[in-house]
């Protein structure tokens, strides 16, 4: 995003760090190779596009230290689409926020480290972080209209762009322009090019900022709740535009998103989040057949399927502010399947033979099933 | 029928400045359609459809242009100020955003009890027994009353937002777009509330909603407007089924299937496959379409 001054802010403890420090599922990672359409290099080996390593962002309040995005890692491979799904409140815009630097005081990164094609952009300079936001790592928000200036032309904000990152000069720019905006199947480009952004429509307008954020050939592409704003008819062509753009420019897409519709249609893979942590990631497919944390088992008994007029399964309860949450599972006072070690601790992930990682007793072999046996017994031998 | 709208027409004027003299929009133009008692009507479309501002003709709350509107039999149109402000005892709707529609200098009892106070209905203390008496129906805790909208969730405000709707018990509830602005697991215990205060009060909803699976799941009869007209009517299951107008097939499948392996056969809309001014007809047994 052209325009963002930011005092130049490298969080104390990223280097520190030790390097060899990763996630316990090396197998869990390598979904990528079994399937040829999520690239992950010729070699199959090298590093993940982007890597997010025990990230913990939040804000500072009254002297204290409030996460609301809690020691979360996860990956992203080149070309490969990974929906970050969750409720209002979890945490996944500030995740975007914080893989851009983009996070404004109060907020701060407390710990964590981002790899981009190998480079920790948490040590880069503000000027070099510049560099590598809109060039290598685009960001498209939710309301489009915000994010593009009104007294400007969509034309003239594209070149800007352009300019900028010196992949253009004065006299290519325009032609550049148009060609980004019939890339993403914008009406009458050569006209649209000319115009402010008040005289497109929502979903005119959404493409004109992904023409933008595509500019410089980004490899990711971060979009948050990107057809949320708009209507469902315009929704799915926006939809369909990301999907075509990820098969013709090899595009990875970081999409988040609170509707499952969307990460059904979209997802390679799946991180569901709440209460700012990832509670559960899992191949899309799997995700659907086979739901394993009660959050997420809740959110899709949420949606209206079933018999018409059927009472819905909602989660009771409600997401706990942020501040209070609790010392156990996030989880726990809204769950149906809660036993004795919930309320005690929060659960650590655990990785499954299949890859997938889920942070629930539940599924956590050791610990919690041999404490969900002991419950079972005591309760037993009490009546 | 509980509820007869014929002929609904709403025109806005619009200014274009000096040179130009001003032109009329119409944004509802000429709707039909009537709801049984105890029924559940849902009305979808896409923003500009024209869905809200036909919800707010029907209380009065904007002025149609013309048409008529009959409920229980009654000329709604016909009826004085008195008359309209008695009638809307009887109706009333709920709005979408609860952060908004709640005063925020009053206390959450207050607010719920207010249409009481205005209907100068029972003594104070049976007015506080009815608002505790609400409070409970919608399921929020009679503790909560002294306090302010801003320290409940949203899901909590909309119950609060109900409760006052109920306060005068209406037997006619317009739901214009309720849990759209709440989170997928919060939305889906105010749906059930909806669903469980209808069988227990009798009530009768027109449901306004651009959210096609929550339609499909709570409405018994489904109206699509496109552009200020309904293009199409029909009962839920057979609207799904076998849409018959174009607009309609290209809304349906443009919504995302939560199903990974659900094919994905987008049909997108071109205005020249439908005549704009065609009138509905019935197309089969209650299915409407105007093609």
């Amino acid at each position: 995003m052209p325009g963002t001054t930011e005092p130049d802010r490298v969080p104390p403890r990223s280097r520190a760090r030790p390097a060899a420090r990763r996630l316990p599922s090396p197998d869990g990672r390598n979904r990528g190779e079994e399937e040829p359409a999520s690239g992950r290099g010729p070699d199959g080996g090298g590093p993940p596009l982007l890597s997010v390593e025990h990230l913990t962002t939040g804000f500072d309040q009254d002297g204290r230290f409030t996460p609301a995005v809690l020691d979360i890692s996860f990956q992203v491979d080149s070309g490969e689409t990974l929906c970050l799904v969750g409720e209002s409140g979890c945490g996944k815009s500030l995740t975007a926020l914080s893989i851009m630097r983009l996070v404004d005081p109060p907020g701060r990164i407390a710990s964590g480290r981002v790899q981009f094609m190998g480079r920790d952009l948490m040590s880069l300079s503000e000027r070099e972080m510049q560099e590598v936001r809109g060039a290598a790592i685009a960001l498209i928000f939710q309301e489009p209209m915000t994010a593009l200036n009104p007294v400007f032309t969509i034309g003239s904000q594209i070149e800007e762009t352009l300019r900028i990152h010196g992949r253009a000069t004065r006299r290519t720019a325009r032609q550049r322009a148009i060609e980004l905006l019939s890339a993403v199947s914008m009406p009458e480009p050569d006209r649209r090019v000319r115009e402010y952004p008040h005289q497109l429509s929502g979903g005119l307008r959404q493409r004109a900022l992904i023409a933008m954020s595509l500019a410089c050939e980004p490899s990711l592409l971060i979009a948050d709740e990107p057809t949320t704003a708009l209507d469902v008819t315009i929704q799915a062509q926006i939809l369909d535009l990301l999907r075509d753009l990820r098969h013709r420019m090899g595009l990875a897409l970081l999409l988040i998103t609170h509707d499952l519709g969307i990460v059904a249609g979209m997802a390679d893979r799946v991180a569901v989040m709440y209460a700012g942590r990832i509670v559960e990631e899992a191949g899309v497919d799997e995700l659907f057949s086979d739901p394993l944390h009660p959050y997420t088992r809740g959110l899709m008994g949420s949606m209206p399927r079933g018999a018409p007029g059927s009472r819905l399964r909602a989660i009771e309860g409600t997401v706990p502010p942020l501040g209070r949450r609790p010392s156990g599972c996030s989880f726990e006072p809204r769950c149906p399947e809660r036993f004795e070690p919930c309320a005690a601790s929060h659960p650590e992930d655990t990785v499954l033979a299949d890859g997938r990682r889920v942070k629930c007793y539940l599924h956590d072999r050791e610990e919690g099933k041999r404490k969900k046996e002991e419950g079972r017994r005591d309760r037993g031998e009490g009546t | 029928m509980l509820l007869e709208v014929r002929g609904l027409v709403k025109e806005f004027t619009r200014r274009h400045g000096l040179l130009h003299g001003p032109s009329a929009m119409r944004a509802v133009d000429g709707v039909t359609f009537s709801i049984g008692a105890g029924e559940t009507f849902g009305l979808v479309g896409e923003s500009g459809s024209g869905k809200t501002t036909t919800g707010r003709c029907i209380l009065r709350l904007i002025e149609p242009t013309s048409g008529e509107i009959r409920f229980k039999g009654e000329d709604v149109l016909g009826f004085s100020r008195a008359r309209m402000r008695q009638a809307r005892r009887d109706m009333q709707i709920v709005f979408q955003d609860p952060f908004s529609s709640l005063n925020p200098r009053m206390r959450v009892g207050d607010i719920v009890e207010e249409p009481l106070v205005i209907h100068r209905t029972g003594s104070r203390a049976e007015r506080r027994r009815r608002v505790e008496e609400l409070f409970d129906l919608v399921g929020l805790d009679a503790t909560q009353l002294p306090r302010y909208a801003h320290q409940f969730s949203g899901g909590q405000r909309q119950r609060i937002g109900l409760a006052r709707a109920l306060a005068l018990n209406p037997s006619f509830i317009i739901a214009d777009e309720p849990v759209s602005s709440l989170d997928v697991s919060v939305q889906a215990q105010v749906v059930n509330l909806l669903m469980d205060l209808q069988q227990r009060l009798a009530l009768t909803y027109l449901f306004i909603a651009h959210d096609l699976r929550l339609v499909r799941h709570i409405c018994r009869r489904v109206a699509v407007m496109y552009r200020g007209r309904i293009v199409e009517m029909a009962p839920t299951e057979r609207l799904f089924e076998a849409p018959a107008h174009p607009y309609t097939r290209a809304l349906l499948s443009a919504v995302p299937a939560p199903d990974p392996a659900a094919p994905r056969q987008r049909i997108v809309l071109d205005p020249a496959w439908f005549d704009r001014n065609a009138a509905l007809r019935e197309i089969a047994a209650g299915h409407l379409a105007a093609i």
